[in-house]
């Protein structure tokens, strides 16, 4: 069922297309040799390049551009062997050159394509338009001082990849699952941390709706939104805001919007008469950026195995379902920590460990899975201990909390608390034959034919052996000893 | 001693400082005591006497060692104001920029520090080098030492009219100047001195205040050929950190002046009589061929036709240029501040106040060409003629080695003339700009006296990266015309 805004002319379809401002992993800036770290005290990673002090040049930074190429390759894009920095001209305090360096005409990334996985297990194509490196600028803090404002130009000149899709995308679901697989595949490469708290990671959406069957409307760009939960609700709000327009009359003028969480809707940022002329012309301080196939094919060897590529061989290779394979695959360390987990026991229960109680476990402590106190060895180790029945998977959980505790071995734990299952035919009989003995009203009650006393007996003798009696046996001995 | 002293060349003093018939710190003395007496020609923004005897003194201590940094150490400087210097005021003759003092060497004056040279101060300069008769400067013009007896000061042509000044009355040996559509060579011309602009891309741009930098060059201007290139020598170079330098190893240039220019084919561009030229810059032009055949070179026509739309290429490309270039004086970060009550009213307020005449006029033109709706019309196409103008030059270098022109259609003028109208002023630089839009190196050459007494040049434009040829047919226009003329102001010689 596709996704509409119900209004009183019925259906309406909604398209968006996101641009993602992606913070370039590299050590330092885009033109200039001063560090990226966040965080660090204003205006102490500033070199004279970054304030455009007079005279001074940009020069590219190699890494910066293998990163963009590596993340075009990784959304399947043309990468352009010549592509050209341009001057977009702007006066703001954080902006010192007066204009900031990006790519215009000539991208160094061409068309792409990105692979989303719905929550349903279904996948769909979205195209990328293309991906363009630019200068962040500083930040301007307004809240320093009464009278004046503040310049921090540790941000200045960073390099982002803003990275922008066709208008392919139909609901704000599809949107959520765009920016998550970018989070995803960027993380993956390195290229980018995704951080969207700290900023590392800004998407301006753009929004337009429309009757099935018609060209596209005029859209409206929301700028800097920095949650996936913002991206979903500010389109659902903004298409809305959109169809009454149109449907009381109005027209929707094409704007730049800001989106206010706080009071749930979104309102112009600028005004037309102070609309930017930017100017935009190739920046003469820069050659031309001119790469060769060899060095593009060289980064293409060396690209680590892509989101869509592992969740493909982990369905095959360990039989997953399509939605583990992709909540598995939705992080490089979880993935990896799954496939330590699973090397030589099965892969289902692995996976049903590390996406539920695992998962659950970090999520209740605010935990990444890098600071899991379980290591993927050691939860390998406990499914190993039930795969060979050394303990049931009840008996696993609690030994998975002491693991969580104290951080220690499973095999260490059962043998230290006796945990280990009982196997022996003859132990077990004897305690079924006792539990029977004692309760013979019960033992009638079954005999007659209500076989809801099962569980009773079950539970009366997991009690009476510690809970170690293998299960499997349990419910085969009583069957034999009430039915016989 | 002193005034002889401040007659040297390069390679006189080079020699002299070599042989210890003197030393650097009585070199520098002279110099000062030059820049003293001729204050009122405004040649110099800052004087840096202090500077100037301190690293006089370490050339010594090298001289004394016997080990010299290159031909250059010990040689008396003058540094056009806007190639940043560390710890001294630049200002590019700008009220912006008064006061501000650099934390940086720019690399053009950090290899001349490196090389040994002696800074004696900052020369005054158009403003943001925009301009072609050093009357824009916020201090003031500077007038030419070579001086008829009308009473009236003559231009020393611009932008880097300061250090042509400081050159042509001996208070330098040498300087620095930069050159963006004629900034070096014509007032080179206007002064009677070498002035060269190197192939775009041979000297670092970093730490140069820029007005265009698809065209800013730094180049030498000296008294002669040869210290032209043992300066240019001292000032190229690769630097990693400007991305418009090649990285090719520097010819010797001094040693490629060797040689003889027989056989060597020197094109004439027929489009280069313009209308309005004067008949004693033609007849110049004239006998500079003629010496150049005499010393066994052959002169063949060449066919420039768009060098009639180079002026008005170059006045699209350099203001589109500048107008982004000078966005950062804004009054945020260094420069002149003007507060006021908001932002918009903080940046307006600044740039009026900081900005001359000429520049704002220059940031309007630049930023008109840029905007919506007029880009294509005037950028765009700007673009396409520059890039004719560089192939047809390559055309003609299949047939030329050289290409051989006058400077600037008319001799220096008098301050105040010329200023009405900005197109007047522009014309100086008819000459000189194709060279400056295709990036060729190209120089001017004293080659003889108006009917009144001022300086002429002749113009060489050579082929990319060949300042080798260009210095050495340079030096058979030198020896023909045997210019020993000295400025008004510094008597007969």
């Amino acid at each position: 069922m596709a996704y509409s805004i119900q209004g009183k002319t019925g259906a309406w379809e909604v398209v968006i297309g996101l641009e993602v401002h992606a913070q370039v992993v590299s050590k330092s800036k885009l033109f200039s040799g001063a560090a990226t770290e966040f965080g660090a005290e204003p205006n102490t990673q500033v070199s004279l390049v970054d304030a455009a002090m007079p005279g001074m040049l940009p020069v590219i930074n190699a890494r910066c551009v293998e990163q963009a190429v590596r993340t075009g390759l990784g959304l399947n894009a043309k990468i352009n062997l010549t592509s050209t920095f341009e001057r977009k001209n702007y006066f703001y305090p954080d902006l010192p050159f007066g204009y900031q360096i990006s790519q215009y005409l000539h991208p160094v990334v061409g068309e792409g394509v990105m692979t989303l996985d719905m929550p349903d297990g279904t996948t769909r194509d979205v195209g990328i338009e293309r991906l363009h490196l630019e200068q962040d600028a500083g930040k301007s803090l307004h809240d320093q001082d009464p009278n004046r404002t503040f310049i921090d130009l540790n941000r200045a000149g960073v390099a982002l990849m803003e990275i922008v899709s066709k208008p392919d995308l139909r609901s704000p679901e599809e949107a959520g699952a765009y920016v998550r697989k970018m989070r995803t595949i960027l993380r993956y490469l390195d290229t980018c941390d995704g951080n969207m708290e700290q900023g590392s990671l800004r998407c301006d959406v753009n929004v337009s709706v429309r009757k099935a069957g018609e060209g596209l409307r005029t859209r409206c760009e929301i700028k800097n939104v920095n949650s996936v939960r913002f991206v979903m609700q500010a389109i659902e709000i903004e298409a809305e805001r959109q169809v009454e327009l149109y449907e009381s009359g109005g027209s929707v003028i094409q704007e730049t919007r800001l989106y206010d969480p706080d009071r749930g809707e979104t309102r112009p940022m600028r005004s037309k008469e102070e609309a930017h002329d930017y100017r935009y012309f190739p920046d003469p301080d820069l050659l031309p950026l001119a790469l060769d196939q060899a060095y593009v094919d060289r980064l293409r060897a060396a690209l680590p195995e892509l989101p869509d590529a592992k969740k493909a061989r982990f369905r095959v290779l360990y039989g997953l379902s399509p939605a583990d394979a992709t909540q598995l695959t939705a992080e490089r360390e979880l993935a990896a920590y799954f496939e330590t987990v699973a090397e030589g026991r099965d892969a289902k229960i692995a996976a049903n460990w590390t996406l539920q109680e695992l998962t659950a476990m970090l999520n209740k402590r605010g935990l990444t899975i890098t600071e899991s106190p379980v290591s993927a060895q050691q939860l390998g180790a406990l499914i190993g201990l039930i795969s060979d029945n050394t303990i049931s998977g009840r008996i696993a959980k609690d030994v998975f909390e002491e693991m969580v505790e104290t951080g220690g071995d499973p095999v260490k734990i059962v043998d230290a608390k006796g945990l280990r299952q009982i196997t022996d035919t003859g132990a077990i009989e004897a305690a079924v034959d006792k539990v029977i003995a004692e309760n013979p009203a019960q033992a009638e009650q079954y005999r007659s034919g209500d076989q809801k006393v099962t569980g009773w007996f079950v539970g009366q003798i997991m009690k009476a052996t510690g809970g170690k009696a293998n299960p499997k046996m349990v419910n085969e001995l009583l069957k034999k000893k009430l039915g016989g | 001693m002193s005034d002889a002293l401040t007659h040297l060349t390069i390679a006189e003093a080079r020699d002299g400082l070599a042989a210890k018939k003197f030393s650097a710190v009585e070199l520098a003395h002279a110099h000062i005591a030059a820049m003293e007496a001729m204050r009122d020609l405004n040649a110099f923004v800052t004087e840096t006497p202090e500077i100037a005897l301190e690293r006089a003194g370490q050339s010594d201590a090298r001289h004394g060692a016997g080990s010299a940094a290159s031909a250059m150490d010990g040689i008396p400087v003058a540094v056009k104001d806007l190639f940043c210097t560390e710890g001294v005021q630049t200002t590019a003759s700008s009220h912006m920029l008064e006061g501000f003092v650099p934390t940086y060497e720019s690399t053009v004056t950090a290899n001349l520090r490196k090389a040994g040279a002696v800074m004696l101060g900052k020369t005054n300069m158009d403003e943001f080098a925009m301009g072609s008769a050093n009357i824009t400067s916020y201090f003031g013009p500077v007038k030419n030492p070579w001086r008829l007896n009308d009473g009236k000061d003559r231009v020393p042509g611009g932008s880097s009219g300061g250090s042509a000044a400081a050159v042509a009355a001996r208070m330098a040996i040498c300087a620095t100047g930069s050159d963006t559509g004629g900034s070096i060579r014509q007032p080179a011309a206007f002064c009677g001195l070498v002035g060269l602009k190197p192939t775009y891309g041979r000297c670092s741009r970093w730490g140069m205040v820029a007005f265009a930098s698809s065209l800013d060059q730094a180049g030498p201007m000296t008294r002669s050929v040869r210290d032209a290139a043992i300066m240019l020598q001292s000032m190229a170079g690769f630097d990693p950190k400007d991305s418009t330098v090649v990285n090719e190893p520097l010819p010797n240039f001094e040693a490629a002046m060797a040689g003889s220019i027989k056989g060597l084919k020197v094109g004439i561009p027929i489009e280069y009589r313009i209308d309005g030229m004067s008949s004693e810059i033609e007849k110049l032009w004239q006998t500079g061929i003629d010496w150049l055949k005499d010393a066994g070179a052959e002169p063949v026509e060449v066919t420039l036709p768009h060098t009639k739309d180079a002026l008005a290429t170059y006045y699209i490309v350099a203001p589109a240029e500048a107008s982004s270039n000078l966005a950062r004086y804004d009054g945020v970060r260094y420069g002149l501040r003007v507060s006021a009550d908001d932002l918009t009213d903080m940046y307006e307020q600044t740039r009026a106040a900081g900005f001359g005449r000429e520049v704002r006029r220059r940031i309007l033109i630049g930023t008109y060409v840029l905007s919506a709706g007029y880009y294509d019309a005037y950028y765009v196409k700007a673009q396409k003629v520059r890039a004719l103008i560089a192939q047809e030059f390559a055309e003609a270098f299949k047939k030329a080695d050289v290409l051989l022109t006058p400077t600037a259609p008319f001799p220096a003028f008098a301050i105040g003339e010329k200023m009405d109208d900005p197109v007047q002023m522009y014309i100086n630089d008819v000459f000189t700009v194709p060279a400056s839009l295709a990036g060729l190196p190209a120089m001017s050459v004293p080659a003889g006296l108006s009917a009144d007494g001022l300086p002429l040049g002749l113009h060489l434009i050579g082929k990319p990266f060949d300042e080798a040829t260009l210095l050495r047919v340079g030096q058979a226009v030198e020896q023909a015309a045997n210019f020993t003329a000295l400025p008004q102001l510094l008597g007969k010689a």
